[in-house]
């Protein structure tokens, strides 16, 4: 069963989505992400202030089976850490859509133009 | 997260069944396997295994028949154990040994009758297995080694209920078959050896049939475990479940370059057996002891040491992680290590190197998982 992905997102080729407004985005996995890693029992998360260039790595997560790494879809600064994920990591399972890790401040918003929308990502993972 | 591969992947007779309901299909070892089936994932599959009852799909290991008037001889030349303890219907877990006394593979030898051994490998060393063993038995005299890994499909039953979902199937007594040891009969119809083993730490059964009946013998286990709860169960449980229960992986906890003395298994190991391959050089680490030792541990800090991630003493690199995950039961990050004999006492702590962040880990005993009897 698989959760829909918003038309209102951008997604990458890594399997991060961006969720944007204004200059700023909130970044996740995909349902598809989530659906290979299994049943995830850490995310590891960079500290607000957090410098990052687009495709760089931001973080961890960690499901039973293997550890993958998270990548930043645009350039920009972490302005806010989703904390309480720690502490309840199978939400990336349950609602991967949802279920936001980084706020990210964009340097460069236009990057964002660069990025897949939900019809081009859907055709990616085909 | 995809997996190149070259050689096409072998298929075991329930591929076509998984497909169809949904599980999701990795290479492993050569083979195209379940990982983990839909609406289940490792961990409700793991923890209906643990509380219930789970059925797998076991067909990519390997059969190899050992037969001949000298086939005991042969079997106690290959085999780290002791073959002549067995009686017929009666199996036990081995050592298939380099003259290291390392290991080529680890196996279970079934005796089927006085001369005619099956002893059933890893898929992936199906191949070298079976020409190590032909090579290694001419000296026993007159006993021939036959791969009949493509005769047999293998269905594992595991869980509390296992037991009484089995016997609704099977006009074989399965209370009087006792914890490694197996039977003939028919399950589903179908004839089949089933045998009161399994990978899992749970009490269970391995139930060996004909590849062409497999798909008729796994439907009927899944009907009648529907009101017990059964659910199919993929390598991603089968992994957390056997480490749980503190078994060995070849490829990750022993393989070539580890002893069994190292990897703390004197007890697969007949001691009083007339010389087998690998037999001196264990009986010289019995006697002298050596420089590292199998533990298990679990992490004290938030993180899980994974296959291959180094353990550090202080600042030395020491050893390393040959298993780790997140068990669903015990809720705990838990894994295997060498380590040097100095730090294997239960309590010692040391650090795994996690992605390069220093990680407080500390020795405990196995199994990390006992069932209540």
């Amino acid at each position: 069963m698989a959760a829909a992905y918003p038309a209102g997102f951008k997604y990458t080729k890594d399997h991060e989505w961006i969720d944007l407004a204004g200059d700023r985005g909130k970044v996740g996995i995909t349902d598809y992400a989530q659906q290979q890693l299994g049943d995830v029992v850490y995310v590891e998360l960079p500290e607000v202030g957090a410098r990052l260039k687009q495709g760089q790595s931001f973080g961890t997560i960690e499901s039973v089976k293997a550890v993958s790494e998270l990548y930043s879809p645009v350039t920009g600064e972490v302005v806010e850490v989703n904390a309480p994920l720690k502490d309840k990591p199978e939400t990336v399972n349950s609602n991967p859509h949802a279920t936001w890790m980084v706020v990210i401040k964009l340097t460069n918003p236009s990057e964002a133009g660069g990025l897949l929308d939900a019809t081009q990502y859907q055709d990616l993972i085909k | 997260m995809e997996q190149a591969t070259e050689a096409p992947l072998k298929k075991t007779p329930l591929n076509a069944r998984h497909r169809a309901s949904g599980a999701r299909m990795v290479p492993f070892a050569g083979w195209d396997m379940p990982v983990e089936y839909a609406g289940g994932g490792v961990v409700a599959e793991h923890m209906a295994v643990r509380t219930a009852v789970g059925l797998f799909d076991v067909s990519h290991m390997g059969e190899i028949e050992i037969a001949g008037k000298d086939a005991l001889a042969a079997v106690q030349r290959i085999s780290s154990n002791d073959a002549s303890k067995l009686q017929v219907g009666q199996a036990q877990y081995s050592g298939l040994l380099t003259p290291d006394g390392t290991f080529v593979d680890d196996l279970l030898v079934y005796r089927l009758a006085p001369s005619h051994f099956l002893l059933v490998v890893n898929a992936g060393n199906i191949e070298k297995d079976y020409a190590w063993m032909a090579e290694q038995i001419k000296p026993a005299g007159d006993a021939v080694a036959v791969n009949a890994s493509s005769r047999y499909a293998l269905i594992a039953v595991q869980g509390p209920y296992a037991q009484t979902i089995l016997q609704t199937l099977t006009g074989v007594d399965l209370s009087s078959i006792k914890y490694y040891w197996f039977a003939h009969g028919e399950v589903a119809s179908v004839r089949a050896t089933i045998s009161r083993t399994g990978y899992t730490g749970e009490d269970g059964f391995e139930v060996f049939v004909p590849p062409q009946s497999a798909d008729r013998v796994w439907l009927a286990l899944l009907e009648a475990g529907k009101g017990s709860g059964i659910v199919p169960c993929g390598l991603g449980a089968r992994d957390t479940l056997r480490l749980e229960a503190g078994m060995r992986l070849h490829g990750n906890d022993i393989d070539e370059t580890t002893t069994a003395v190292e990897a703390d298994l004197n007890w697969i190991v007949g001691w009083k057996k007339d010389d087998f391959i690998g037999a001196p050089r264990l009986r010289e680490q019995k006697a002298n002891g050596t420089a590292r030792k199998i533990v298990g541990f679990e992490m004290l800090d938030r993180g899980i040491g994974r296959h291959g991630y180094d353990a550090y003493v202080g600042n030395d690199k020491a050893g390393i992680v040959t298993s780790g995950t997140q068990t669903p039961f015990l809720k705990k990050a838990i894994g295997m290590a060498y380590l040097p004999v100095a730090q294997t006492a239960p309590g010692t702590e040391f650090d795994v190197d996690i992605r390069g962040k220093r990680t407080r880990a500390r020795v405990v005993p196995m199994p990390f998982y006992k069932r209540q009897k």
